[in-house]
């Protein structure tokens, strides 16, 4: 048995949102994965940006497909409906999902190997349509639930644990995501929850393809010198371009059009994505220039964090079909199907 | 020479080359003839290309209405070099060639025992069209032309049925009358009259229709509520979806536009299949269309919805396997592949539709009952129903029948506090109750995964938790049984100790062969088979017959493996009659093997058998 129930009570005192919900009540059963995961963090982030969102856990569906990151929507959002799928096949299946009800929020976590690898294909087509979703990579360079084999994304030259070379290219999720057409691209990095959490929230509000490769160190199998995976690499070399906010519609804001150390980008919804310039010289709403940065900064050794891409006219699948605004898991007989009548003027067409 | 003399009742083929138009007026002739009220099934035999290689269309003509392939030919339209030997070699001696003979024919490339027609028409042909596509399309208008002309079709039957095809686009409608009445008048004036093959008027067609088993089994989808719909290209079943597509088009698009379905034309199979689950699993109703290998991509999520019991409609248009197999060519030859799909104990629902009427039928019926059922359902076409018309009883619909969404509790009974375990068989059935997200704040939440669960969807790896689920799936499985379309007992005329089972397109041939069989004296119970679990009935039907025959258009008896093994048979009991060349059964094929496994010759039938 490796399901463990959390504890429903909490302390009285616990802040309700919105929704009248508190913290608590976005969590899930308690991790089973290893103590000091990074895994465990992007849980916590999630947990936080859908309660500050104030969004109704049950609006929201969470999938995944196999590995330790795919354990892990038990771990959050306990009162969502959940698909822990196959393979490297989240994608498809969250696709579908979100065609049968496009009402719902839908979060897909997946990890290095399950997107990467066996489901590059996947995460590129459902990238490329614009599938209204937050798409999650928790990467951490190594396949976990199988004991530390290399993954698509170990970095050239890094060593495994027992000291093997990896001579591969490594793919990078980021820069793929925004040349195929993701209109919300982000990095960051498990142990920084201030840059995290904004990045999680901007993703659940934009309408589109959002698309976030989170660095996960994995404490069992790459958290060793020689690997540009684990917690002090990437602490040494994590190049945050900007810091994000993420401002709600209703929030009294002065928007801010002028090229500064702060930049708004609003979305269609109403939502102001405020952003807090580190790099001066980094726009995130310029797809080439943003590719231009990221290579020159990854020559360079560093790991590039922030928003790093954002579409401010974002169109999502949905868009592109032209389906109704009402879910088609909700349409009914007449909505559906055209009657007796019309098929004997099919029939009719076919003598 | 004695000549084949026929009223009603030939076999044309026309041999062509592909890409060169030939389709169209191939099928205006066909339907011409059915237009004269005499009952046609026409066959297309192409080849896995676009354009340049050798394609055919056989017309089988059949006032008595037989509506399976015949075998051999009586009038050939060779219009292609390349094929012209063996073309020539497939006439039934005392047959007929029609020829292009703008190049002089040798007499060594003719047959003594057949006779030829000979029309100069591609000289004819540059002689009135100068733009080379012109002439192209309109060659195949000008024989067709001189061939209603040759068989006795009238001129306004075929007129009528290009103005409806012109219909809207008038400016091509006289240039092709005038190709029509060039190849009649030279026909009248060249070719022998009256010629020995003839359609005479008849009232044998009545109210049916004239249809693909694709197209209506897409017309299936949209009557069945279909509203999402994911596939990836592959022949034969590519039609299927584009088919939905026009149908959702034109009978789902609201007036401002927007559209009350979603058609995604996926990466691969794999995510048509997982796209598929996600919207079943979401609480739309959602299919895929595809051939054997996609079948054999999909294998590892048809595990999933079975174990997760996801509703899924998948239709397979089979073909002849692998990937380069006979994708062009039918068989039934997945049978298996589907019924035990994916890894670990899987079963799966199939449904055999005979024709396109039932094409549509199980079409919608499959969506009924993958969402009781919460499990995939297959309906199992083949090329030689999915992509040729056949002609077949209209369509019908109930207004009054509702969709059955199976078990889904819903906000509603969640508020009211009915309590929920997702796999808790409370009916005994082996069903159980699921809900769709985003359906209440607090209740009926639940996470889906494979068979890693307890009756309450909780994760567990507990040997007892496993062997619930299994057995309870296995219950399910038993209900299917009694849900799926029952077999259809056909009884032979005078009681008979001989049995034929069969299913799917070989319907047709089968009804001539019992009939043709009967007529020698060999008397036959016959038992269509239309899905997969198997009603009790067919194996009461094997017991009940000393000899029984099941016939199969593959080459392993995959129906017979699955009936012996599930219904626990004598596999002695069960003599298989198979047919795998890619071509349709026929029924000339059926009586040949049903009579010589019988120790029979077709003189002596006595309708008395010794095994």
């Amino acid at each position: 048995m490796t399901w463990i129930a959390r504890p429903k009570f909490h302390h009285a005192s616990l802040t309700k949102n919105e929704q009248g919900c508190t913290r608590r009540d976005y969590e899930g059963t308690i991790s089973t994965l290893c103590a000091g995961c990074g895994h465990d963090s992007i849980s916590a982030a999630i947990v936080q940006a859908f309660y500050e969102l104030s969004i109704a856990p049950h609006r929201v569906a969470k999938l995944s497909g196999i590995g330790c990151s795919s354990k892990t929507p038990t771990y959050f959002l306990g009162a969502s409906h959940g698909f822990n799928s196959v393979h490297g096949r989240m994608p498809s299946v969250l696709t579908g999902a979100n065609l049968a009800n496009r009402d719902l929020i839908y979060i897909g976590v997946s990890g290095d190997g399950d997107s990467a690898s066996i489901g590059f294909g996947q995460f590129a087509h459902s990238i490329r349509r614009g599938v209204d979703m937050i798409y999650i990579v928790e990467n951490n360079g190594v396949y976990g639930l199988t004991k530390g084999q290399r993954s698509a994304t170990a970095d050239e030259g890094t060593t495994m644990k027992k000291g093997e070379v990896n001579t591969d290219k490594p793919i990078d999720m980021i820069s793929m995501a925004i040349k195929l057409g993701a209109s919300y691209v982000g990095r960051s990095f498990s142990g920084d929850k201030e840059q995290l959490i904004p990045l999680i929230k901007g993703a659940i509000q934009h309408r589109g393809a959002a698309f976030l490769d989170v660095i996960s160190p994995c404490v069992a199998f790459n958290n060793h010198a020689g690997s540009t995976k684990s917690y002090d690499w990437v602490r040494e070399h994590n190049e945050a371009v900007n810091q994000l906010d993420v401002m709600m519609d209703h929030e009294e804001m002065v928007l801010q059009q002028s090229p500064g150390t702060v930049e708004d980008v609003a979305q269609p919804d109403g939502t102001v994505l405020r952003l807090h310039k580190i790099a001066m010289d980094f726009d995130p709403t310029d797809r080439i220039k943003a590719l231009d940065y990221l290579e020159r900064h990854a020559a360079e050794g560093e790991l590039v964090t922030g928003l790093l891409y954002v579409d401010r006219k974002p169109k999502d699948l949905h868009d592109h079909l032209g389906t109704v605004a009402t879910p088609l898991n909700t349409l009914g007989e007449s909505d559906l199907c055209p009657g007796a009548k019309t098929l004997s003027a099919i029939n009719a067409s076919l003598r | 020479m004695s000549q084949l003399i026929r009223v009603n009742d030939f076999v044309i083929k026309f041999a062509n080359v592909n890409g060169s138009g030939s389709a169209s007026a191939n099928t205006l002739f066909a339907k011409s003839i059915l237009r004269m009220g005499v009952p046609v099934s026409p066959r297309n035999i192409f080849p896995s290309n676009i354009q340049g290689l050798p394609t055919w269309y056989e017309v089988r003509v059949s006032e008595k209405g037989w509506l399976g392939r015949r075998g051999g030919v009586d009038l050939m339209v060779a219009m292609n070099q390349q094929t012209w030997d063996v073309d020539l070699a497939e006439i039934e001696s005392g047959g007929y060639l029609f020829y292009d003979s703008t190049r002089a024919v040798p007499a060594s490339k003719l047959r003594r025992d057949v006779t030829a027609l000979c029309m100069p028409l591609t000289a004819m042909c540059n002689e009135r069209y100068k733009d080379a596509r012109q002439r192209q399309v309109f060659k195949n208008i000008i024989y067709v032309g001189a061939l209603s002309q040759l068989i006795g079709i009238e001129r306004d039957v075929v007129a009528q049925l290009i103005g409806e095809q012109y219909k809207g686009k008038e400016k091509l409608l006289q240039p092709n009358l005038d190709s029509l009445d060039l190849g009649r008048t030279w026909a009248a004036a060249n070719l022998p009259s009256p010629f020995e093959l003839k359609v005479e008027r008849r009232d044998n067609v009545g109210e049916r229709i004239f249809v693909d088993g694709n197209a209506a089994a897409a017309l299936g989808a949209l009557y069945g509520g279909a509203s999402v719909a994911a596939w990836y290209p592959i022949t034969p079943s590519s039609s299927l979806a584009e088919s939905f597509q026009k149908y959702c088009n034109k009978f789902r698009t609201n007036p401002d536009g927007t559209k009350r379905f979603a058609i995604i034309q996926a990466e691969d199979e794999l995510a048509s299949i997982g796209m598929v689950i996600g919207a079943a699993w979401n609480g739309a109703r959602a299919f895929t269309a595809t051939a054997g290998p996609g079948i054999s991509l999909m294998q590892e999520f048809l595990g999933l919805a079975y174990f997760a019991e996801i509703p899924a409609v998948i239709f397979n248009v089979q073909r002849g396997g692998p990937s380069t197999g006979m994708p062009t060519r039918t068989q039934q030859s997945d049978v298996l592949s589907c019924a035990y799909a994916s890894h670990g104990d899987t079963k799966h629902v199939l449904l055999f539709p005979e024709d396109p009427t039932e094409c549509f039928h199980f079409g919608a019926e499959a969506f009924d009952l993958a969402d009781r059922l919460q499990t995939p359902v297959f309906v199992m076409l083949d090329l030689d129903i999915g992509m040729n018309d056949r002609l077949c009883e209209p369509f019908t619909w109930d207004d009054a029948k509702r969709m059955d969404r199976g078990k889904v509790m819903g906000t509603k009974e969640l508020e009211e506090g009915r309590p929920f375990g997702r796999y808790r068989d409370v009916d005994g059935d082996g069903i159980t109750v699921r809900t769709w997200p985003g359906s209440h704040p607090t209740r009926g939440s639940f996470f889906t995964r494979g068979t890693t669960k307890d009756r309450d969807a909780k994760y567990s790896e507990s040997g007892p938790d496993y062997m619930e689920n299994m057995t309870r799936l296995q219950k399910k499985f038993e209900t299917a049984a009694g849900l799926v379309p029952a077999p259809v007992l056909r009884s032979a005329v005078e009681p008979t100790s001989i049995g034929v089972v069969y299913y799917g397109s070989t319907s047709p041939a089968m009804d001539e062969a019992l009939v043709l069989l009967a007529a020698e004296g060999l008397h036959i119970d016959a038992l269509r088979v239309r899905a997969f679990p198997f009603n009790h009935e067919v194996p009461a039907f094997v017991a009940a017959h000393e000899t029984v025959f099941l016939i199969e258009q593959n080459r392993d008896a995959q129906l017979k493996l699955l009936l012996v093994h599930e219904c626990q048979i004598d596999p002695n009991h069960v003599t298989s009659v198979l047919h795998y060349d890619g071509t349709p059964i026929t029924a000339r094929f059926i009586v040949r093997a049903i009579r010589e496994r019988c120790g029979m010759t077709a003189a002596v039938g006595n309708g008395k058998v010794k095994r």
